[in-house]
């Protein structure tokens, strides 16, 4: 990690309303390298904003502000709609949460991901249609001719998620953001699909952001994590020492997770202090 | 207090006949928290709505409270057990108040003192009196599924079956209402099924857990055996391996955080 891939300083998004703005991210600055980084935190903790501010997609009528926010030397807070789609898509790119609402449903798989490769690669129908087959190899679709003419409806959930990674991956990024990517997904697929992104991490020296709220899984996949809540970075630590967080916040939703290991009479309730939003 | 023998659920869908549940056979005592975890697809609920009636079913023996739990069944039998689904977003009628959800059962069986009862439910799940009058979308998801379980409760049945209760919620949500499950399990001495996809979940409050697989029974053990991996079904273990994490080498067994 010498050079970070990604500097974001001071990032606010903010969404003007009647009588208060909700303030969905607050002052978050964080680096990423060719690392596995994680964003934990509840529903409504601004993980998924940031994500989207990230790659410029925050709804209107949402505000992004940021001292900084640069990717690859270039500056994402100047960036024009035209400048955003040179990038997305081509240098980063999303895996969303659930391939039922994210994938286009009137178009065939292979016709979604040989899209990217018009588009942003400038291929033929042919080596689109050769660059698609080899991506669904890639991400370990067991056919991908049979895979290539389905609809997404005719997909099951991991092959859904698949699908996806293939068409983000196509335009081989380094930057990819991948927002609850697993946890529609049976644990035993969850774990494929996972060592699939982590493939990808190692030898293509990706930077990937890795949004859950899944705390086991954070801990064991990823390398580094920012904790959040009420839109603000509450902790960052190595993601192996998340059972020693120091955060109470941190804390209090390690000791709220079930676990295979101890057993405990009464889980612990998260105890919600005002003061860490201040 | 629940027994359950060759139990089979088919659904046919035009020409084509699936067999969701094949032969599943188990006896669930009463107080007992009884646990019933799978992926998707693996028939899970399907064997908890079998045992509610939701959906048709043959068996040798399928008796609730030693009444046989047949289709129709009368005031008296439905009165033996609840059920709390998933969703609270989807499970509670978004057009009536807490007080009406939480009122129609008590009118269909024809309860007295409706009023003391209805506030007494809505005390016993940690909700406040001012929560009576709310309709669904004024809640956040855990007070939703708080009044899904006061629901479930309010005509005090002895058997009370979960269908995931928590996977909708945050884990520090989870937390709540799986404290709370727990303690009314006790106050009301439920007996319960829990169906779960969450191992840790279904570890932390059941006795014995039945493992399914694509419609077919893998194994029952107990939770002290999943806890401790002394299982004998390949399928078993690697369910236990996934759900403690993310390993790099597909084989490699190393030492991960719960």
């Amino acid at each position: 990690m010498t050079d970070p891939l990604l500097t974001v300083e001071d990032l606010n998004v903010t969404f003007p309303g009647r009588e208060t703005a909700v303030r969905a991210v607050r002052n978050a600055s964080f680096t990423l390298g060719r690392e596995r980084l994680g964003i934990v935190g509840e529903s409504g903790s601004g993980k998924s904003t940031t994500g989207r501010a990230l790659l410029g997609l925050v709804p209107r009528p949402g505000i992004v502000t940021a001292k900084t926010m640069s990717y690859a030397g270039q500056n994402l807070l100047q960036c024009t709609e035209r400048d955003w789609q040179r990038l997305r898509g081509r240098r980063m790119s999303m895996v969303m949460q659930d391939p039922k609402y994210s994938l286009n449903p009137v178009k065939t798989v292979g016709a979604q991901i040989g899209e990217t490769c018009l588009l942003h690669l400038g291929m033929t129908r042919k080596q689109a249609a050769a660059r698609t087959l080899a991506m669904l190899e890639a991400v370990r679709i067991r056919d991908p001719e049979l895979t290539y003419q389905l609809y997404p409806h005719q997909l099951s959930g991991g092959m859904g998620q698949r699908v996806m990674i293939a068409m983000m991956l196509v335009a081989e990024p380094d930057f990819l953001i991948a927002d609850e990517p697993t946890s529609a997904l049976d644990v035993t697929v969850q774990n494929e699909v996972l060592r699939i992104l982590d493939d990808l991490v190692s030898e293509r020296g990706m930077g990937l952001i890795f949004i859950s709220h899944n705390l086991t899984v954070v801990s064991s996949f990823c390398d580094r994590v920012l904790i959040m809540y009420g839109g603000k970075i509450v902790e960052e630590c190595a993601a192996r020492d998340l059972q020693n967080a120091r955060h109470p916040y941190t804390r209090a939703l390690v000791a709220a997770a079930p676990s295979l290991d101890i057993q405990r009479t009464e889980l612990a309730t998260v105890t919600r202090d005002p003061e860490w939003l201040k | 207090m629940i027994a359950v023998d060759d139990l089979n659920v088919t659904f046919h869908n035009g020409g084509r006949s699936i067999h969701a549940v094949q032969g599943i056979s188990f006896n669930v005592a009463a107080g007992e928290t009884f646990g019933i975890v799978g992926e998707s697809g693996s028939g899970k609920s399907t064997v908890l709505k079998a045992i509610a009636g939701l959906v048709p079913s043959t068996s040798s023996v399928l008796e609730v409270d030693g009444r046989p739990a047949a289709r129709r069944r009368s005031r008296a039998e439905r009165r033996l057990l609840q059920l709390v689904f998933q969703d609270p977003y989807a499970s509670l009628h978004p057009r009536q108040t807490v007080d009406g959800i939480l009122r129609e059962p008590l009118v269909i069986h024809g309860v007295a003192d409706i009023d003391d009862k209805v506030m007494a439910a809505i005390a016993d799940v940690g909700l406040l009196p001012m929560h009576r009058f709310r309709y669904p979308h004024q809640l956040s998801g855990g007070q939703r599924q708080r009044v899904a379980i006061a629901r479930a409760l309010i005509l005090r049945p002895p058997v009370l079956l979960l269908d995931e209760p928590t996977s909708a919620l945050d884990v520090s949500i989870q937390a709540e209402i799986l404290n709370l499950l727990a303690n009314l399990r006790q106050s009301y001495s439920l007996t319960c099924i829990l169906v779960s996809h969450d191992l840790a979940v279904v570890a932390h409050l059941c006795n014995r857990i039945a493992i399914m697989q694509l419609g077919k029974l893998v194994e029952i053990i107990s939770a002290a055996d999943l806890r401790s991996g002394t299982v004998t079904a390949d399928y078993t273990r690697e369910l236990i391996a996934a759900s403690r994490g993310f390993t790099r080498a597909p084989s490699q067994n190393q030492v991960v955080l719960s």
